[in-house]
């Protein structure tokens, strides 16, 4: 079945991704791997990590293991949001029109959700 | 402790939490939070946005066999996520104007919660199924293979209205602390709604990953998912749910659920006393 094929998918690829994505992150600074006082700048609440799809996809671009592992995780927040999607066609092609309308919404709601978020900054 | 210290050691904790929490049927997420702000000392909000991010991660994979199966109802899924979509959404908004010191006590509140529900008998749902003019109307009802008695049982579906509000609030908890909260939604199908126990399961199971993509939106934009505790936490449950559901047939889980429900008890407290400190 499609959904199914398609979450596991998601869920695979971005594993692989995540995985990857922290292994160049550690690779590139050998000093994660000694250092004692590189830790808790990375966790305090002012910590800036990219939060837009636009900085994650450049920080990506320019080789950075940790936009690799931020792609992972932004894969696996849209593997729920496409199996919505896909819902859709298919209530589509069997003619149901209230459960178009009802996925439709719930769709319309996940990227709302984004929206907001991105507002209220 | 280095980076790379702390990122292994939060991938074993994960990959316990994942463990066990498949055994047990919980979620990873409410072992993780505890043991990120209990034991490492991880700001509530950072360890919230892991947590959900390892929601999605099990509930994706545990759906694809649910659908599989044909057990998940979808049609009863999808008019349900309206209800935890926009709880999400407010659960994720409302996160962002509590004090810290609240999301634990919430947090303890509904770990007491998950401990006592965990100790009472899954009953079957006593009465009739009262008619339903929008069931009917939406098509809810459906069938299943049942497997201890080799056939397929058709059920009826009850007060989707009441259902739908109750799935807000269990997707403004998800939202709101980064769980999957199917200790929540099972009860309100398998209760108000009249779903067979094991159809519950599974559709509560294939909703739970779109709650929690609703609030992690929120959470990624708001720049609350820090790759050096998602990463691991994600990678971890996701690991340990897997291995997890291998051994699910052959052990007893009586046993590990009494202590269980004992450590989360402990854990709630220590929860509670944190937040009212």
């Amino acid at each position: 079945m499609l959904i199914s094929r398609l979450l596991r998918t998601g869920v695979a690829a971005s594993a692989a991704l995540v995985v990857i994505g922290m292994l160049l992150v550690f690779g590139h600074h050998p000093t994660y791997r000694s250092s004692h006082t590189e830790l808790a700048p990375l966790l305090s609440a002012t910590a800036i990590y990219p939060h837009s799809v636009r900085a994650v996809l450049a920080a990506a671009r320019a080789g950075r293991g940790q936009g690799i592992a931020m792609i992972g995780l932004l894969l696996l927040i849209a593997t729920p949001v496409a199996r919505v999607a896909v819902s859709i066609g298919i209530f589509i092609r069997a003619r149901d029109w209230r459960f178009v309308i009802i996925t439709a919404t719930v769709l319309l709601l996940l990227i709302a959700s984004f929206a907001l978020g991105a507002a209220g900054r | 402790m280095t980076p790379l210290g702390f990122v292994l050691i939060i991938l074993t904790i994960a990959f316990f939490a994942g463990f066990l929490g498949s055994l047990l049927g919980l979620g990873g997420g409410i072992i993780v939070v505890p043991a990120l702000t209990l034991f490492l000392g991880v700001d509530i909000r950072l360890a919230i946005g892991a947590s959900i991010i390892s929601v999605i991660a099990t509930s994706s994979g545990a759906a694809a066999a649910y659908v599989r199966e044909r057990l998940a109802n979808l049609r009863v899924a999808m008019f349900l996520e309206l209800g935890t979509v926009l709880g999400a959404i407010s659960g994720a908004y409302l996160a962002g104007l509590l004090h810290a010191r609240w999301l634990f006590i919430l947090f303890g509140a509904l770990l007491g919660y998950s401990a006592i529900a965990m100790i009472r008998k899954p009953h079957a749902a006593a009465g009739g199924v009262p008619p339903s003019a929008l069931a009917d109307r939406l098509q809810l009802h459906d069938s299943y293979f049942d497997e201890a008695q080799a056939l397929q049982r058709e059920y009826r579906v009850a007060r989707p209205g009441l259902g739908l509000a109750l799935m807000y609030l269990a997707g403004t908890a998800s939202g709101l602390l980064g769980i999957g909260s199917g200790a929540l939604k099972v009860p309100a199908m398998d209760l108000a709604m009249k779903l067979p126990m094991k159809v519950s399961t599974a559709t509560s199971n294939f909703m739970i990953g779109v709650t929690a993509a609703a609030s992690a939106g929120l959470y990624f934009t708001r720049g609350q998912i820090n790759p050096f505790l998602a990463a691991p936490v994600a990678a971890g449950v996701l690991g340990g749910a897997t291995l997890g559901a291998r051994f699910l047939g052959r052990v007893q889980p009586r046993r590990l659920r009494m202590l269980f429900v004992v450590v989360l008890l402990v854990v709630s407290v220590q929860m509670l006393v944190k937040g009212l400190r």
